[in-house]
């Protein structure tokens, strides 16, 4: 995989109706990282990261002004293909929705409507994307069963490995952990330590934390604006605004 | 206080308990009745002549249910061959595709046509498919036909269980959750991919339900069915052939020269008939629907 893979957002607005949930947001995301998106409720963490996969096209009545540039094209230029879009961005949300079929077909799902037919093919990337998310030994003996009967944790392991099945270039990644008991949630963040070498990683977090144990680099919204960001270290310990402050120390949530 | 919330809360479960009751009660002793009616011609035939005999002479005394019974799956199998395919597509670009404004209009649109009395219906059966039938279809096929065919009566059924179907439809579509939608979209799927693979899917068993139950509304069906079905007492070979469905039979019949040994309780056997087949088909609806519940959770 090219290291040429990166994400730019120039001047990004998002509106919904009348609420103008991202105000000019203009922003790097590094490669092969893990970017940290913080940001007390509502600051538009979510938003922001639906914007780079474009399903917040799919909310009724947004409207969207400035660019985001991925692999240096515009992703919300009108002749811009939104699946293949899509295909570049494994999306993990914060509940796992585990399509309704079959542990095997669940991941599956991606290559196939991508074309991939042969099912010894099938099945070789099945395999190996379910030992990417550490799911196989779990499932092995039981891929034909309905994805539903899974745990939760394992069902959001599940979903990763039916993102990373797709090949994509970067995880976008909404609170994966918050629906999971702690040690799913390990699970999950050593997965993401792994991958990290590989695919650009987009984190939401409420977890402090968390984004500090994990992350490279640290963005931090606060009311729709981007208020800092910077490398992991320069924002916990030497923030230079005053509001990231707080927010870190807990004073605005 | 607190005694008189668990008052409130007893009275609430007794007061639809005796609802519930008295409903049960009430099928049971429909079909009570309609039985006690019906052993008088089940003491003197056997069930084989019933059913599969060709030949409805009362005078003569013979009651062959077949004709009607035929005629009922003929009229009721065309009508679904017709909604079924229409009536799911209308409710996927309905639920799927339609834009906020056209849903918001359509919805109340289809439930008004489900108001619609039957009588009216067929009405434009006889004002509208019946011409249709008799001077261009079965031209068309090299028949000649009065109009009054399995084809008009299954079109009328088919235009009436429509918006029933329709509109639960639409409701179990809704209910797949959008966050299942977007999963797949996210994987890079397109919209028909998405519907296709992950939203019908996931609907499929109370779509089923959804059909089940347009389906048992036209096996009763009579009004509509009984003005354009022609209503002649013989079994039809071809959807451009005239049948005499069980419902018509005893609407027409019931009532008149009751003097014929047995005819009566001939007409409450066919009666019984259709009450169970029906009752059969809600009990079915009703199963497929308990289930789509719990596996859409
Ligand atoms: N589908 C929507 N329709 C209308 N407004 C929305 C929608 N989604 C989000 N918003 C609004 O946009 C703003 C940002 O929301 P967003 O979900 O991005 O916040 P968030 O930072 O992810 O919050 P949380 O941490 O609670 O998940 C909020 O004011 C919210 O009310
Ligand atoms: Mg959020």
């Amino acid at each position: 995989m090219e290291s040429t893979s990166h994400i730019t957002v120039q001047n990004l607005n998002v509106y919904y109706g009348d609420n103008h949930a991202l105000k000019d947001i203009t922003i790097n995301i590094p490669d092969k990282q893990i970017t940290a998106i913080i940001g007390p409720s509502g600051c538009g963490k979510t938003t922001l990261l639906r914007a780079f996969n474009r399903l917040i096209d799919t909310v009724d009545g947004v409207r969207i002004t400035g660019k985001v540039l991925v692999d240096g094209e515009d992703i919300f230029d009108p002749r811009a293909d939104v699946t293949m879009v899509r295909k570049k961005m494994g999306l993990l949300s914060q509940r796992p929705y585990p399509l309704p079929m079959s542990i095997f077909d669940n991941v599956a799902y991606g290559p196939k409507i991508h074309g991939i037919r042969k099912k010894k093919v099938l099945e070789e990337i099945v395999e190996h994307h379910l030992k990417m998310a550490s799911l196989w030994e779990e499932v092995r003996d039981r891929l034909h069963e309905p994805a539903s009967r899974l745990s939760i944790g394992q069902q959001q392991r599940l979903c990763l490995a039916r993102g990373l099945a797709v090949e994509p270039e970067f995880i976008l990644a909404d609170e994966p952990t918050s629906a999971l008991d702690p040690k799913s949630s390990l699970y999950i963040e050593n997965r993401f330590r792994e991958l990290r070498s590989q695919f650009s990683i987009i984190l939401v977090t409420h977890i402090l934390r968390q984004a500090r144990r994990l992350a490279d680099y640290i963005v931090f919204l606060y009311l729709g604006e981007l208020i800092e960001h910077g490398p992991v270290n320069e924002i916990f310990e030497n923030p230079r605004e005053e509001r990231t402050r707080e927010y870190i120390r807990g004073v605005i949530s | 206080m607190k005694s008189r919330r668990l008052f409130k809360d007893n009275l609430a479960r007794s007061i639809m308990w005796f609802s519930a009751i008295f409903c049960i009660l009430l099928v049971i002793l429909i079909g009570f009745a309609l039985f006690q009616r019906s052993r008088y011609i089940l003491a003197m035939k056997s069930l084989a002549d019933l059913f599969f005999l060709d030949s409805w002479h009362p005078l003569k005394g013979e009651f062959g249910f077949f004709p009607f019974i035929m005629g009922t799956l003929w009229v009721t199998c065309t009508a679904v061959i017709i909604s079924v395919p229409l009536s799911f597509l209308t409710a996927i670009y309905l639920s799927e595709y339609a834009p906020r404004m056209i849903r918001e209009w359509a919805k109340p649109a289809i439930d008004l046509l489900a108001g619609i009395p039957s009588v009216i219906y067929g009405v434009w059966g006889i004002l509208v498919i019946v011409p249709l039938t008799k001077n261009y279809i079965a031209p068309f096929f090299g028949r000649h036909s009065s109009g009054y065919t399995v084809f008009a009566a299954g079109v009328v059924l088919a235009v009436m269980i429509f918006p029933v179907i329709i509109h639960v439809s639409i409701e179990v579509f809704r209910s797949v959750s959008f966050e299942l939608r977007e999963a797949s979209w996210a994987l890079g799927a397109t919209k028909w991919q998405t519907i296709k693979h992950v939203v019908v899917r996931k609907a499929l068993p109370g779509i089923i339900a959804a059909n089940v139950l347009g389906f048992s509304r036209a096996f009763g069906e009579t009004m509509a069915v009984l003005m354009v079905a022609g209503n002649v007492p013989k079994a039809p070979s071809s959807i451009l052939d005239p049948a005499y469905p069980l419902p018509a039979l005893i609407a027409n019949n019931y009532g008149e020269m009751l003097s014929i040994p047995l005819y009566d309780s001939a007409l409450l056997m066919a009666a019984l008939v259709l009450f169970i087949v029906v009752l059969f088909f809600s009990i079915l609806s009703r199963f497929a629907l308990v289930r789509v519940e719990r596996s859409s959770e």
